[in-house]
């Protein structure tokens, strides 16, 4: 047989084009899939679009792709049921981690993909379940979209679609239509969000600005988004004396570096406490400060300052009851609350806040001897804890639980002679003591011992747990001491730490830790 | 179906003679079934053939103008036995449900209704969960369509055949006596695709016909000796038949040249994808023209062995593209070639996998494979192969593989499951881990994060069955779950049931949305939606107790953690001896909101006053340690970087598609987690009342407010 008489057929060398959209299960993926079909069906196209919805309807990763081709007449196409990798036109992820998974699944080639992507992120729960920050790198999928993409479009289309009261289907359509990269003229796109028939006017306002947007790309981020306020120059005067007095400190006594983290340290604990608190939280940062410079700090940028600077603002203004009323009771947060949750000017707005107070939160709230009284009869603190310890329903509307709020917050007069304060405040001193110990002979170990203050966070067990960790993971310090490469273990170990509830990791690690010597 | 509406599909049913369908492919099958005169269909939701029923179930004026009785079965043995009224009678029936695991439940009917045979035609409609995005085991359906000799038509996924094959397919099974399965995988469900319509046709013999003149013949049941013939007959009469309608009518498609060197065998399913490869290999084209013989199964059994030793004589190889393992139908074509001595080459598995979904990508590289082997001169000039390798192979991208987070499903924004797990994990932190045996339905989700709960699961309505040999002394009971769903299929009887004649001591969590909720919101037996049609507000706790259970509990609000910690604390450590059933009752999110949403919208226009409920974080009060998301795992309920330089760790945050459900507050009030938690109630349309109270309210905390704040240094923002 020879080959000629194998090929008898001449073949037609059309070929569909192919699109995929990466969605998450609820994001309208269905809608934009159907506005495609139904427009290139319009214009006399062939067009077939293919889902798996299944389980992943539910919030889950899935895809939708859609394939067209214009087809001569009596002709009919078959067209694939599913992409092939190295053989998608178009890409529209509709999260921008859902790009990064078209592009890992292949989807994305630099021959021929058109990656429209929406920069934002909604979190996987593999990400917001971690005790720390468990946020993907998006610089990652930008790096890799740019090695494998023909060309790219990204911007954060949800919030585009949103500012035009529609949703991420009809902003991907616009960014469709404004690449240019399907033979259909923009009043054909409309015409098919028109055909849909619901919310027409809403998508179409979001599809104009995300034509306009992929058109013009340089425009879109010269555009002024939402009027983002600039920001106060943190050590700029805010017209209180006795303040701006203290803010004049960290700009004449405090080297550059660590200004501005002391600038808002100071901030944060004169808004927890009052201005001698902040006064005694700059005196504790010279004396740090102190330490640094005799350990060399002017070299390494005073880094172990401007730790300190930091971590102990957050350590002095720790969250007690106190400070949880007073941010409740505030005029400022029922302005933020309104905005917030969209209250429109007839509308009265209630909150109600979820408390489970303990006794321990009332002692805590006790000057420091009755409170020791108190501790050293767990018998009478059980008995008690059965009235206190429970559910309480806050009203923070309504008068009589505002008061109750308002008086809890008053209690700040007494705060600094509470068990609370004097627990913390010891617990300042133990961490600082160690830090200070270790600076002369580790200056990158102490500067890390002073972030790991940042294990210590939340209320009640969360609190406890937050602590436990805290000491669990100092206790590797004599071990790391004599050691180079200190810092870098204490890093890890504080990183573990933050990878789970339960320490797993950082059981692990601590693991690691102790073979080091060996 | 209760809360979603399919009135613009039940119009596409009535498209008549000449008109041109638009939709998907499970549609145009419900479009088929009228068009080919059935008088009944009944069956079981579930992907992917949801929508038949869904559909159906909205069309009533459309079936009764016609007809047609429509049931949803209470399990797919329900539905399959159905079937049987087209034993005796020449009447036209379909039944559908997912498969494998509804052909599992409806074998037992499935294999009587195939002994004794049909009159009429009696089609089961399977939706192969198969390949990416199927919910269930790896299995094929063709294995039930063998060993009961039922005959398995796999169209190509185009509607046009599709609708064709589920018409032929009643006139297969009258001409062969045999109910006819027809195979549809996700995909070909899911496809978009038109076709040319027919009327729909009224059933010549009706239902009322068949009750007012019954007729029964004593060889058509299967007991001895007529259980014996029947075999004998499906051979002899039955098997002949539908070869010979097979064949008169050409079921079974050729694309491409007549001859040539090798030739490929390909099940009707997989035509598609097999297409785009060969064209990809620059040996076919999109509109189906190929230089490669091409035969396609529609019918994957029987094989026609004439056609298939016609298509390999002569041929140097053919290759078998069959997705899905046993190779059943290449180990047929390997006897059909052995018996008649044919000397063609066959392949199939051994260039392609043996197991796991047939994409493009993976036939492409089978075929490569197979004509390598045996007719390399084809991969001679071919055009440029998309191949995504180099750009995989990039350390950008393969760095994305870890950057890139899993994203599987869960429980949807305010589903009245979420708090039962919570409280399930709060058990846990007292009373230690349990053994827990799940089940099937949305409350499996339970298994992944954020709850990690749930050790096995073995069937629908199985979950407490699968925990019957856990029936010793032990300081710790089993728990078991199940869906309102998973009960009426069969739970009451295979779970309950055994549990109480076994005096089982376990704990039963039945998880009672309203609805079928996993398969898309049915109704089922205790669903609280009054219906016309069906007989809805049957109580599970009321059919529990019938069955004799003595400790059960209701729960009306399943969003109450701490009552539901309690019950479950309650149910684990009670002395009282038998099952102890906890029936947790809340309504299905997605559907309270459907139903609710409209509603509200319409209540707020006229004026009327409501509260609307929504959650809120208060950022300055969040630590960020994500204890309440690690409860949670609610989509509304995310985190959020703050723009201060003091803070290392995002902050928990509820963004605008929070309903309000209140599982936030309860689990941050039993967990003692903390305040941060706010539920923001705005009255809509506040009344004299409202507006007064509101007004004193506000002057007096705005006094005190105010007083505080003159006294705090106001910092610029």
């Amino acid at each position: 047989m020879t080959r000629h008489e194998t090929f008898p057929t001449s073949l037609s060398t059309d070929r569909p084009i192919t699109l995929a959209i990466l969605a998450m299960g609820g994001q309208g993926g269905g809608v934009l899939a159907d506005w495609i079909v139904g427009m290139a069906e319009a214009q006399g196209w062939t067009a077939q679009s293919t889902s798996v919805p299944g389980v992943a309807q539910r919030t889950g990763a899935t895809i939708y792709y859609i394939e067209m081709v214009k087809a001569p007449d009596g002709v009919h196409p078959i067209l694939a049921l599913m992409p092939t990798p190295g053989d998608v036109d178009v890409v529209l992820a509709a999260e921008f981690m859902e790009a990064g998974r078209s592009i890992l699944r292949g989807l994305v080639t630099p021959d021929r993909t058109t990656l429209i992507a929406s920069t934002h992120r909604a979190y996987a729960i593999a990400e917001k379940q971690k005790p720390g920050d468990g946020a993907a790198d998006p610089q990652a999928v930008v790096t890799a979209s740019g090695v494998a993409a023909k060309r790219v479009i990204a911007s954060d289309l949800d919030k585009l679609a949103a500012r035009h009261g529609s949703v991420i289907s009809a902003s991907l359509f616009g960014s469709l239509a404004g690449a240019g990269v399907l033979p259909f003229p923009r009043e054909a796109f409309e015409e098919a969000i028109r055909a849909g028939g619901k919310g027409v006017n809403a998508s179409l306002a979001a599809f104009a600005a995300a034509y306009d947007r992929a058109q013009n790309p340089d425009a879109a981020s010269a555009e002024p988004a939402e009027a983002i306020p600039p920001k106060a120059d943190p050590l700029a005067p805010v017209g209180h004396p006795g303040f701006d007095a203290l803010l004049a400190r960290v700009r004449g006594d405090l080297p550059a570096e660590v200004r501005l983290l002391a600038a808002a340290g100071l901030r944060k604990v004169v808004d927890f406490q009052d201005l001698a608190y902040g006064e005694a939280y700059l005196a504790r940062l010279a004396d740090l400060l102190a330490a640094d410079r005799a350990a060399g700090g002017a070299d390494r940028g005073f880094a172990f300052t401007a730790a300190c600077a930091k971590y102990l603002a957050v350590a002095m203004a720790y969250d007690d009851v106190i400070r949880v009323a007073d941010l409740k009771t505030r005029g400022s947060r029922r302005e933020r609350v309104s905005r917030e949750v969209g209250v429109k000017e007839e509308e009265i707005l209630y909150t109600t806040e979820f408390m489970h107070p303990r006794m321990e939160e009332v002692i805590g709230t006790m000057p420091a001897a009755l409170g020791r009284w108190f501790e050293a009869r767990p018998g009478l603190v059980a008995r008690l804890d059965r009235f206190v310890s429970r559910g309480r329903r806050v009203r923070t509307g309504t008068i009589r639980w505002y008061l109750a709020l308002y008086v809890v917050a008053g209690l700040k007069r007494i705060r600094l002679r509470t068990l609370r304060h004097s627990r913390e405040a010891a617990h300042v001193d133990v961490w600082l003591g160690r830090a200070l110990d270790v600076l002369p002979r580790n200056y990158a170990l102490a500067v890390e011992i002073i972030g790991c203050r940042r294990l210590v966070k939340g209320y009640s067990d969360t609190h406890a747990r937050g602590e436990a960790k805290f000491d669990r993971v100092l206790s590797a310090v004599p071990m790391l001491v004599d050691r180079e490469d200190g810092a870098d273990w204490l890093r890890r170990l504080k990183q573990a730490a933050l990878m789970d509830e339960g320490g797993l990791a950082l059981d692990g690690a601590l693991k690691t830790v102790a073979t080091l010597g060996e | 179906m209760a809360e979603r509406s399919f009135a613009r599909e039940v119009e596409d049913l009535k498209l008549g003679d000449g008109d041109v369908f638009r939709g998907e492919g499970i549609l145009a099958i419900t479009k088929a079934l009228l068009q080919a005169g059935v008088s009944y269909v009944g069956g079981y939701q579930g992907a992917p053939i949801s929508h038949l029923m869904d559909v159906l179930a909205d069309a009533k004026d459309v079936l009764d103008e016609l007809g047609v009785h429509f049931e949803s079965s209470a399990s797919e043995a329900t539905a399959a036995a159905t079937l049987s009224a087209s034993v005796m009678y020449p009447i036209r029936g379909a039944v559908t449900f997912k498969s494998t695991v509804g052909t599992n439940v409806a074998s037992d009917a499935l294999a009587n209704l195939a002994s004794g045979g049909v009159t009429g035609g009696a089609m089961i409609i399977v939706g192969e969960d198969y390949g990416e995005g199927s919910s269930i085991m790896q299995e094929r359906s063709h294995a039930f369509a063998m060993k009961s000799q039922i005959w398995l038509l796999d169209p190509r996924p185009n509607l046009e055949t599709i609708v064709k094959m589920v018409e032929e397919g009643f006139e297969l099974s009258e001409a062969s006596n045999t109910p006819v399965m027809l195979e549809v995988r996700i995909r070909t469900c899911h496809v978009h695709g038109h076709f040319r319509t027919k009327d729909n046709k009224k059933p010549d013999f009706t239902l009322r016909q068949a009750l007012e003149s019954p007729k029964r013949d004593v060889n058509r049941i299967v007991l001895p000796p007529a259980s014996y013939l029947h075999e004998k007959e499906k051979i002899e009469k039955r098997w002949p038949a539908a070869v010979q309608f097979i064949k008169d009518r050409k079921l079974n498609e050729h694309f491409g040249p007549a001859e040539g060197e090798t030739g490929i065998i390909v099940q009707g399913g997989m035509f598609n994808n097999t297409m785009r490869a060969l064209q990809i290999l620059g040996l076919a084209d999109v509109y189906g023209n190929t230089t490669v013989p091409v035969h396609v199964l529609n019918v994957t059994y029987p094989l026609i062995e004439d056609e298939l030793a016609t298509f390999c004589a002569g041929k140097k190889a053919v290759l078998m593209v069959e997705e899905g393992q046993p190779e059943f139908l290449e180990q047929a074509l390997a006897h059909i070639l052995r018996k008649r001595d044919i000397q063609t080459k066959l392949s199939g598995k051994d260039v392609l996998p043996m197991a796991g979904e047939y994409t493009t990508q993976v036939l492409l590289k089978g075929l490569k494979a197979f004509f390598a082997d045996h007719e390399r001169p084809r991969l001679g000039n071919e055009p440029p192969i998309p191949d995504p390798e180099p750009v995989l192979a990039d350390p950008s991208v393969k760095a994305l593989a870890q950057v890139v987070p899993p994203r599987p499903p869960g429980f949807c924004t305010g589903c009245p499951e979420r708090p039962i797990f919570a409280a399930m994990k709060l058990v846990e932190k007292e009373l230690g881990q349990h053994h827990i045996a799940a089940d099937i339905g949305c409350h499996l989700f339970s298994i992944l994060p954020p709850f990690d709960i749930g050790a096995t699961t073995m069937g629908y309505g199985l979950g407490p069955a699968s925990a019957s040999a856990f029936n010793v002394e032990a300081d710790k009971r089993p728990i078991s779950i199940m869906g309102d769903g998973g009960f009426w299929h069969n739970g009451l009887n295979s779970s309950v049931g055994n549990a109480v004649y076994n005096k089982h001591d376990g704990v039963i969590m039945i998880v009672d949305n309203y609805y079928s909720a996993a398969t898309g919101g049915q109704d089922i037996l205790s669903s609280r939606a009054e219906s016309k049609r069906r007989a809805t507000n049957n109580s599970i706790v009321d059919a529990v107790k019938g069955v004799g259970v003595k400790w059960v509990r209701q729960i009306d609000h399943t969003y109450d953690v701490g009552k539901m910690r309690a019950t479950l604390r309650e149910a684990l450590t009670t002395k009282e001896k038998g099952p102890k059933v906890i029936v947790a009752s809340s309504e299905c999110m997605l559907n309270k909101q459907r139903r609710v949403k409209p509603l509200l919208a319409k209540a707020a226009k006229e004026g009327k006053r409501l509260v609307r409920e929504r959650f809120g974080v208060d950022e300055d009060v969040c630590t960020g340690d994500h204890a309440c998301i690690r409860l949670s795992g609610c989509p509304s309920l995310s985190m959020k970087h703050l723009d201060d330089p003091l803070r290392d760790d995002p902050v928990a945050s509820i963004d605008h598609t929070c309903v309000g459900c209140g599982n936030c507050g309860e689990v941050a009030e039993a967990a003692v987690l903390c305040p941060s938690f706010y539920r923001a109630d705005v009255i809509v349309n506040p009344n004299g009342l409202d507006r007064l109270l509101a007004r004193m309210r506000r002057a007096v905390i705005s006094w005190l407010s105010a007083r505080r704040d003159r006294r705090r240094i106001a910092f610029p923002a």
